[in-house]
């Protein structure tokens, strides 16, 4: 589904992708774990189609299309979702109207027909009880002052309502607590099925006790340093990037990150 | 549910120009171009006025030649040559004063049906009652009769002079002097038609009236003048539309409005400001220089102006109220866009007299392209005024690096009691913001307008809903090509 190939891609002139490569199949759950600074938000981003950053080597194959040359809205269109870290403040516009207009807009470059506004508020019923957000959230401007856990739990309930074919979630997990980490889980795996994929990134494994995920990566220096199975997430857990890296487990600082 | 507002049509985005660019050949009848006592007099006779009107208007006219055009205002245009321009021009009419509109002249009708707003359909529909100005006079107004039967006068302001002087002539100046500006005072030498409304005591106008303005025939100005009057405890809505034919020469617009609202009264007035802004090149377009205010002259009494100001190559207007009566209300909502090498300079003054009088300020302001939008407000609470309170907001949005906000609130208390609050800020459409709507299949043109639209929605939430409707959508074509 979305291949990656020797990728380069930098900001302001600094690269900080180095001949990135990954495979992701349909039906695949893929976590992308690494210390600060290692370049995963910026791979979250890049594959996103984000302004500021700029391709300089290398090709990412969505379904077999290239990936790179589309705007974003295209990309989203395809069926390329982000949850982001940051979600980002809308002020004035209702959450309910945005997520009718996303999903319209969706629909519209698809060549299908808007959602009657019955069966949006039906679809969105479904979904909101999904997610257990609180739905004065939906008359609300879009993010703005929701907290940091309801924040999160907006961007899930968009990817139950948009149905991507690749959810990619930049470290959707941080400053969660458990609750709110079960709510993301469960709509990793509400949606998990052989037709779609997900890109979890993340510093620590704890999400990936309730997503088990069928490869992990380790992303160092920009670019994937180690691919294996769900136990080298606990592997990670427990001697650090360093050791993942390097062989050996010396790495105060990423572990310091790891284990925050 | 909450009050979101329809969704904008995409096919509608993607119509590129200024739609309402259009001439139409109407058969007119002009004044001679300039201006001198003899076009004031010809004008006073054309309109059958009756003397004291054609003194007043004489008065102005000299009072005018000793004043100077004012400068203060932070935009900039060449100079304008008030002896090129036609300060009469009239569509002919077949019969003098259509009394129904299968009298109307069939080009007139079809240019307002070309514009969307086809009167007879207004008539059968809409249920607003419309008075139609085109240049210098009032074409018809509709749902006169129904109006009637509810005590209302509504009709042109010409009409208005003949059939109701004794109801004109107490209030025209009386809240705009005509020595008041140098753009007030020439209105009131020139000024041709507009629209006129009274509500009597007690009564609640049964439906919404509007105007509106149409300049079509070109080099001249227009010169309209409206006074509303609602009486102890009557309630209006009025609502007015603008708009003029893409000319590469610049056109004067400069009106005059005049509200009085008695004990107890309330009235509405908002505007749909769409001139002719000009072309992307900075040519053409409307000068729109504007004196609007109100008089809240009883206890109680409340006047609001709403307005969204979208057209206009130079706006300068301040809609403000004074306000008389005890516990009077006055409050100002305002969006401003500048696009393109358009200019704003507009605002309120909120001039509080009366004891526990009140005024709300909303101003937003939107810049976009070389556009260059000045926010200015005076609040000025006089001894008298114990105990009053003002709350000022006033947010600016800029689009693209070339664009400038500006803001210079006047605010003066001379009664320890009285509380005046200013709130301010300046923000951009953030590269976060529109990267996260794209994200989310949103394009960048979309994603802008539902950002800008989220920006005015305080604005647009006080228009009539219909007029929210086309409020939104007019925001969003005047914003395209300004992205990316």
């Amino acid at each position: 589904m979305l291949a990656v190939q020797n990728l380069h891609a930098g900001i302001s002139g600094k690269e900080i992708l180095r001949g990135l490569s990954m495979d992701v199949q349909a039906g695949q759950v893929h976590a992308v774990m690494g210390p600060n600074g290692s370049g995963k938000s910026t791979l979250a981003h890049v594959l996103a189609g984000r302004g500021p950053y700029e391709v300089t080597g290398g090709q990412a194959l969505f379904d077999g299309a290239d990936l790179l040359g589309m705007a974003p809205e295209e990309r989203a269109a395809a069926g390329l979702f982000l949850a982001f870290q940051h979600p980002v403040e809308i002020p004035g516009v209702a959450n309910m109207y945005f997520l009718r207009t996303a999903l319209n807009s969706l629909r519209h470059q698809r060549g299908q027909s808007e959602v009657s506004p019955g069966e949006f508020l039906r679809q969105l019923e479904d979904k909101v009880s999904q997610v257990g957000l609180d739905r004065t959230l939906l008359q609300r401007s879009v993010n703005e002052g929701f907290s940091g856990g309801e924040k999160k739990r907006n961007e899930v309930l968009q990817m139950a309502l948009f149905e991507p074919r690749l959810a990619i979630l930049d470290e959707t997990d941080s400053g969660l607590d458990i609750d709110a980490l079960r709510v993301v889980a469960d709509g990793v795996e509400a949606l998990r099925g052989p037709q779609r994929a997900f890109v979890i990134i993340t510093h620590h494994q704890r999400l990936l006790e309730y997503v088990r995920p069928d490869r992990v990566h380790v992303l160092s220096g920009g670019r994937i340093v180690r691919s294996a199975g769900p136990e080298l997430a606990s592997e990670l857990e427990a001697n650090g990037y360093g050791e993942a890296r390097t062989g050996r487990s010396t790495d105060e600082l990423a572990r310091a990150g790891a284990s925050r | 549910m909450t009050s979101t507002l329809p969704d904008l049509d995409i096919a509608e985005l993607a119509s590129r120009e200024y739609q309402y660019g259009f001439a139409s050949d109407i058969d007119t009848d002009l004044a001679p171009k300039g201006l001198s006592e003899e076009v004031i007099r010809l004008i006073s006779q054309k309109k059958e006025e009756p003397n004291w009107l054609l003194q007043w208007r004489l008065s102005a006219y000299r009072h005018w030649l000793a004043m100077s055009e004012p400068t203060w205002q932070n935009v900039h245009y060449g100079p304008v040559d008030y002896a090129d321009i036609i300060y009469y021009a009239a569509p002919k009419s077949k019969k003098k004063g259509p009394s129904s509109l299968d009298e109307v002249d069939p080009e007139v009708r079809a240019m307002f049906d070309k514009l969307g707003i086809s009167l007879a359909e207004q008539e059968r529909l809409s249920g607003v009652a419309v008075d139609a100005v085109v240049d210098s006079v009032s074409v018809v107004t509709t749902f006169q009769r129904k109006l009637a039967e509810a005590g209302v006068i509504f009709c042109s302001f010409s009409e208005a002079v003949r059939t109701h002087p004794d109801l004109v002539r107490p209030y025209l100046g009386s809240v705009v002097p005509y020595r008041d500006n140098f753009f007030a005072t020439l209105n009131s030498a020139v000024f041709s038609d507009g629209s006129f409304c009274y509500v009597p005591k007690g009564v609640r106008c049964p439906m919404e009236l509007s105007t509106y303005f149409r300049i079509n025939a070109a080099g001249t100005g227009q010169f309209e003048r409206t006074l509303i009057v609602a009486e102890e405890g009557a309630t209006v809505s009025y609502l007015e539309g603008c708009t003029a034919p893409r000319r590469d020469d610049n056109q004067l617009h400069a009106a005059v409005v005049e509200l009085v609202a008695l004990e107890g009264a309330s009235i509405k007035y908002s505007t749909v400001q769409n001139w002719y802004p000009g072309d992307a090149q900075g040519r053409g377009g409307i000068y729109n220089f504007v004196t609007k205010r109100g008089r809240c002259a009883g206890a109680g009494s409340k006047i609001s102006w709403t307005q969204v100001e979208t057209g206009s190559a130079i706006t300068w207007k301040y809609p403000g109220v004074v306000l008389q009566g005890e516990g009077s209300v006055g409050e100002f909502y305002s969006v401003a866009l500048s696009a393109n090498h358009q200019q704003a300079d507009t605002g309120t003054k909120m001039v509080h007299i009366g004891k526990g009088t009140k005024s709300t300020i909303v101003s937003k302001a939107i810049s976009a392209g070389h556009g260059q939008n000045t926010y200015r407000g005076l609040v000025k609470m006089l001894r008298s005024a114990e105990g009053a309170r003002n709350h000022t907001r006033c947010d600016s949005l800029l689009i693209g690096p070339q664009c400038g906000a500006h803001t210079f609130p006047y605010i003066e208390v001379k009664h320890p009691s009285a509380q005046a609050e200013h709130e301010a800020t300046t923000s951009k459409v953030s590269e976060d913001q529109l990267f996260y709507c794209r994200q989310r299949g949103i394009s960048e043109e979309e994603a802008t307008s539902m950002i800008v639209n989220g920006f005015c929605r305080e604005v647009f939430r006080e228009l009539p809903m219909e007029f929210a409707v086309e409020a939104q959508r007019l925001l969003s074509v005047s914003l395209e090509g300004t992205v990316g």
